[in-house]
């Protein structure tokens, strides 16, 4: 199963490491990122492969979520198929 | 490929916009629960609930980190009590409504429905005494909500009944005075009442429903708000269009979520109920879409005709987003419970006449409102008598949620608390109305064809 992980925040240094590191942590295998900057404000997404997770779906986000509040950013992984659901007819 | 923008929008949505599902509601058949000891029916009940749903909040809570979209409410649903209580050889059915209580505190569940009697053509035993129990019930009751279908385009309207549940609703406001009527809120009155409507207080569990099934409501007056903000000044074919799209989009992410939780808890999949449920929260209400649309105050000319078309257009987009749309499905438009309907009612320009037109066209009725304490209960009763005519007449769910607060008068407001919000106390006219209601009996169902 995919998701996606969007990460929102101020830009600084190591961002991109500290959400890889965690998501490795978890066996958690990023599948495609791509970020932008915008408004000076650092705007990540990723689409990761959750299928290995060591952890439920639920808690994972959980765990991001905390891991966001912690690094002062929004990390959110939510489930790919609401999306497609929402903007794909 | 997904689209970053998307993804933004949708947590935009979420974030900013009060975008949430409002409710995924188990519906639960409680018809093997019978007993002629209403103490072993009452047992029968609470342990068949809490059985049924005692994953229903969990599951709720592990799609909300899933997808990361809110699930406000979860809630159960339960067939008719008068028609499992008339199989009891009691006089009181008060106790099957504190198990109902004490099972949906055990499930977690904020609200459980279905404390309810049909009657649009008559009433048995059972429905007599359930009528007779709803203030009582709403006393002794913290989560319970109570709902009596008086009348329908098939059947007509029972006027007997609506005589009986000005009563019923005055009693209920006495009972539970210290909260300024509360007792009331958690008590509808409906014509052409739906079986899987999910939301509260008007929800039960129909007996042409399954066993168990799994109905979901979803929201965003704020999302459309947002939307139309975006179209200021153009034509109405734009506007109708983007409340299309909108509510395409909110319908698909309860569809989404409704299939999901039916599969985890094993229960079959009823509807989604495509509606617009404002909160009391800033940004959560709909008489500000009718405003955005270009009225000064929600309640003033033209108020109708931009209810309308929103409510025709949230089914519009909705419809195709889901596989089984049911419940109310509408643009509802409860005065305490929005924000915008608050302020419109409190300035004097949103007046009960003018919301009674407005259920010509929106989803359900005359919702959540507060009058003064001293309306007499033929008053309350010639109130659910036109409500009832407007929905039979026109084929329509119509619904009477009033609350004559014990002492208050108008201007005073009653505080409800939580997502109930607070009402200002509105006037009601003053000629009695008690001749018309001492007649009785019924008024016929009226003609389906010849419509010209």
């Amino acid at each position: 199963m995919k998701a996606v992980v969007t990460v929102v925040g101020k830009d600084r240094v190591g961002i991109i490491a500290a959400v890889c590191t965690q998501l490795a942590a978890y066996q958690v295998n990023v599948l495609d990122i791509s970020q932008t900057v915008m408004q000076g404000y650092f705007t990540m997404m990723m689409v990761v492969d959750v299928s290995q997770s060591t952890l439920p779906l639920a808690e994972l986000a959980q765990q991001m979520d905390e891991k966001g509040k912690q690094m002062n950013l929004s990390i959110r992984l939510q489930r790919e198929d609401i999306f497609d659901a929402m903007h794909r007819v | 490929m997904l689209n970053i923008n998307d993804i933004l929008s949708t947590q935009d949505m979420i974030d900013k916009r009060h975008l949430d599902i409002r409710t995924i509601t188990m519906g639960i058949s409680l018809l093997d629960c019978g007993h002629e000891d209403v103490k072993t029916c009452a047992r029968k009940i609470y342990d068949k609930i809490t059985r049924r749903a005692e994953n229903l909040v969990k599951v709720g809570q592990q799609i909300e980190w899933e997808f990361g979209i809110p699930i406000v409410n979860k809630r159960i649903s339960v067939t008719p009590i008068s028609i499992v209580g008339n199989t009891c050889r009691t006089d009181s059915y008060v106790p099957l409504a504190i198990a109902m209580d004490a099972a949906a505190k055990q499930c977690g569940v904020n609200f459980i429905g279905g404390f309810s009697a049909l009657v649009q053509k008559g009433c048995t035993q059972g429905d007599w005494i359930l009528m007779d129990s709803i203030p009582e019930a709403m006393k002794a009751t913290e989560r319970v909500c109570a709902s009596v279908n008086v009348g329908s385009t098939k059947a007509g309207i029972n006027m007997d009944a609506v005589a009986k549940m000005g009563q019923i609703i005055k009693k209920t406001a006495q009972l539970t005075a210290d909260n300024d009527g509360l007792g009331c809120a958690k008590l509808v009155v409906f014509a052409n009442a739906v079986e899987d409507n999910p939301f509260m207080a008007g929800a039960f569990h129909g007996v042409g429903e399954p066993e168990t099934v799994l109905n979901v409501g979803v929201s965003g007056p704020g999302v459309v708000y947002h939307a139309l903000q975006g179209v200021k000044g153009q034509p109405f074919d734009v506007v109708a269009e983007t409340i299309k799209k909108t509510a395409f989009r909110i319908t698909r992410m309860g569809q989404i979520v409704g299939v999901e939780a039916s599969k985890r808890l094993g229960v079959p999949f009823g509807i989604v109920d495509l509606s617009l449920a404002p909160t009391p929260a800033v940004g959560d209400s709909v008489a500000r879409i009718l405003e955005e649309m270009g009225l000064e105050v929600c309640g003033t000319h033209g108020t109708t005709a931009a209810l309308a078309l929103l409510n025709d257009a949230v089914k519009k987009g909705g419809v195709m987003a889901s596989n089984h749309v049911g419940g109310l499905s509408g643009a509802f438009i409860p005065v305490s419970e929005d924000e915008g309907m608050i302020a419109a009612a409190e300035a004097g320009v949103l007046q009960l006449d003018k919301l009674e037109a407005m259920t010509c066209v929106c989803s359900v009725g005359l919702d959540m409102i507060a009058v003064p304490g001293d309306t007499s209960a033929e008053t309350i009763s010639a109130i659910i008598a036109d409500e009832a005519a407007i929905g039979m007449v026109n084929s329509k769910t119509t619904a009477v949620r009033i609350i004559p607060a014990p002492g208050k008068v108008v201007g005073d407001r009653v505080e409800m608390g939580g997502l109930l919000g607070s009402a200002p106390v509105m006037p009601v006219h003053g000629q009695s109305s008690a001749e018309f209601i001492a007649r009785g009996g019924r008024i016929p169902a009226p003609l389906q064809s010849l419509k010209n």
